[in-house]
C-alpha cells in the first residue's frame, strides 16, 4: 500500500470550500474541520442545528437468504432483533474481543442490510465481512463508492428536514426512505453529537442539492472539530482513540451491545472479560481547575501511573477541559478524585457519569 | 476574528511572535498569523511573574480547540505582569491579537537583543516566502 495516495475528496469538496471551510487529511479524505469555528458551530448543534459531511464513512452492504446468520457471526450486538427499518449500534471484533470497529447497520429490506463503518476502517472493515462469508448464502458490497453521507444534528434538525421531506421522518434508531430537497434518499434516525438528528445516505450526485437545501433551510455547516467536540461531550468513543485491537467492548464500556449469546467473533474472550472484570475502564472526566488534557496525558494518583487520557479537549458547552481515559477498573467510579500530567503539569480531574453534558435526549 | 495586519510598530520574531519595546520594559504577543493558524484559542498557560525569560526559548503555552502550542519568547527578561485578561477570555488573543491579547510584560536583561528582531516589512516578507 502507497502511504503517498492521493487524497479523496467527497462530494461536496466544492461546497466545503466554498464556505471558506478549513480543510485537513483525515482518513484519506481532504475534510473539512470547520467553517466559522469549531467553538460556534459545536453550539449551532447544541442550540439550533449544523450540518456535516461524513461521506468519508464507509458502507458495506450485506444481501441475501443468509445476510442476518453473516451479521450475526460478525457483530456483537443481537442483530436478529432488528426488523426491517430497524437500526443497531455495535462492535466488530477479533477472535481475541480486541475491537476492529464500531459501526451502526440499518436493515433496509428483509434481507438487506447496510453497515456504516468508521472511515479509516472501511476497507479492512469489508476484507472481514467477505473472508467470513464464505459457505453462507450472503452477498456482501464495498458501497464506500455508492454513498454520500450528511449528518443533520441539533434540536432543530428535526423540524429542518421534515420540511423538505415528502414523508414522515423515521423516529431515533429506525431509517426510511424518502425523498428529501426532490433526491431519494435512506433517512436515519442516528447520529453523532448526543442531540437528535438525521442523518441520510444519498447517491454521491445527489448530495451538493440535498446540502445545499439543508444549508438554506438553517443548519449550520460544520466541521469534523465540533463533531469531535460534541461527541466527546456526549461521551460516544471514537475509533482509533478510545477503540481499538487492544481493548474489548467490555473495557470501553460497551458491554450493553455484546450479546455473548449470540456466538459472534470473539464471544468467548468478551465473556471472559466480562465475568473477570478488565483490567482498566474507560471512564470520562471532567477538569476540576483549568487546562485542557489531550490523549496520551497519563492518569496519576500520587506518585502512580494508572492511566492514560484517549481522549481530550476543552469542552465549549461546559466551558472545561473534559476527556475519556483508561484507568484502573477500581477507579472509574463516578467522584473518583485524579490528576492529569498535562505535558509537565498535574491537572486535578474527577471521574463523572456519561454523558458529561446533558442533552435533552440524554 | 480579527483582519489580518501586522502592525508597523512592532518587532517580530520569526516564530510568530511580537513585542512592543519601551525603554528596556516590553510587551509580548502572538501575531496574527500564528492566531489564525492555531484557531480559537481556548488556554493560556502564562508563565509565573518574577521569573526570566529568554530570547529564542518557549515561556508559555497557547491551546486551541485542536492544538498546543508553545509561546516563544522574543526577547530575554523578567516577567513583571501576565494579562488576566486573556487567562479569562482566551478568545481574547483571536480577537485582538496586538491590543487587549497582549500576553506578558518584560523588564528587559538585554535591551539591545531588539536590534535582532524583524521590522513588519521583513516580518511580511518572511510570510510570503513560507507560504
Amino acid at each position: 500500500m502507497s502511504t503517498t495516495a492521493a487524497l479523496r475528496r467527497t462530494p461536496l469538496h466544492d461546497a466545503h470550500v466554498g464556505a471558506g471551510a478549513r480543510v485537513v487529511p483525515y482518513a484519506g479524505f481532504e475534510m473539512p474541520v470547520s467553517y466559522e469555528g469549531v467553538r460556534p458551530e459545536h453550539l449551532a448543534v447544541r442550540e439550533s442545528a449544523g450540518a456535516f459531511d461524513v461521506s468519508h464513512m464507509g458502507e458495506i452492504e450485506t444481501a441475501g437468504r443468509q445476510a442476518a446468520e453473516l451479521l450475526q457471526r460478525l457483530l456483537t450486538n443481537d442483530v436478529a432483533a432488528i426488523d426491517v427499518g430497524g437500526a443497531q449500534y455495535s462492535c466488530l471484533c477479533r477472535e481475541d474481543g480486541g475491537v476492529l470497529d464500531d459501526v451502526i447497520s440499518y436493515r433496509v429490506e428483509r434481507d438487506r442490510y447496510l453497515t456504516v463503518t468508521n472511515a479509516a476502517n472501511r476497507g479492512r472493515d469489508f476484507e472481514w465481512f467477505a473472508d467470513h462469508a464464505g459457505g453462507l448464502d450472503a452477498e456482501v458490497r464495498d458501497a464506500g463508492e455508492a454513498y454520500a453521507m450528511l449528518a443533520v444534528q441539533g434540536p432543530a434538525a428535526r423540524g429542518l428536514l421534515a420540511d423538505l421531506a415528502d414523508r414522515e421522518l423515521p423516529p431515533r434508531m429506525r431509517s426510511a426512505t424518502a425523498r428529501v430537497a426532490g433526491v431519494e434518499a435512506l433517512v436515519c434516525g442516528t447520529g453523532y453529537t448526543g442531540e437528535d438528528g438525521i442523518e441520510l445516505l444519498l447517491e454521491p450526485d445527489d448530495a451538493p442539492a440535498a446540502w445545499d437545501a439543508v444549508i438554506a433551510a438553517g443548519a449550520v455547516p460544520a466541521g469534523l472539530g465540533a463533531r469531535d467536540t460534541l461527541r466527546l461531550e456526549a461521551c460516544f468513543p471514537l475509533y482509533g482513540n478510545d477503540l481499538g485491537l487492544e481493548r474489548t467492548p467490555i473495557a470501553a464500556g460497551l458491554g450493553w451491545c455484546c450479546k455473548e449469546e449470540t456466538g459472534f467473533i470473539g464471544a468467548h474472550a468478551v465473556a471472559r472479560e466480562r465475568a473477570g472484570g478488565p483490567r482498566e475502564r474507560l471512564a470520562p472526566f471532567v477538569f476540576t481547575g483549568r487546562g485542557v488534557p489531550r490523549p496520551g496525558n497519563p492518569v496519576m494518583r500520587g506518585r502512580d501511573r494508572v492511566g492514560e487520557v484517549t481522549s481530550g479537549t476543552h469542552s465549549p458547552s461546559l466551558g472545561v477541559g473534559i476527556g475519556m481515559a483508561y484507568v484502573a477498573a477500581e477507579l472509574d467510579e463516578p467522584g473518583t478524585e485524579l490528576e492529569i500530567d498535562v505535558r509537565g503539569t498535574r491537572r486535578p480531574a474527577r471521574v463523572e457519569e456519561k454523558p458529561l453534558y446533558k442533552t435533552d435526549r440524554s | 476574528m480579527a483582519d489580518e495586519s501586522y502592525p508597523d510598530e512592532l518587532l517580530y520574531h520569526p516564530e510568530h511572535d511580537w513585542a512592543r519595546v519601551e525603554g528596556d520594559e516590553a510587551t509580548l504577543g502572538i501575531t496574527w498569523y500564528a492566531q489564525d493558524a492555531l484557531g480559537e484559542v481556548v488556554f493560556f498557560d502564562p508563565p509565573d511573574v518574577g521569573t526570566d525569560v529568554t530570547k529564542d526559548q518557549p515561556y508559555a503555552e497557547i491551546e486551541s480547540v485542536k492544538a498546543v502550542s508553545e509561546v516563544y519568547a522574543p526577547l530575554s527578561g523578567e516577567v513583571t505582569e501576565v494579562n488576566q485578561a486573556v487567562d479569562d477570555s482566551p478568545e481574547t488573543i483571536n480577537e485582538d491579537p496586538y491590543g487587549k491579547g497582549w500576553l506578558a510584560k518584560l523588564k528587559l536583561l538585554e535591551p539591545s537583543e531588539a536590534d535582532g528582531l524583524m521590522d513588519a516589512a521583513a516580518y511580511r516578507k518572511l510570510l510570503e516566502e513560507n507560504d
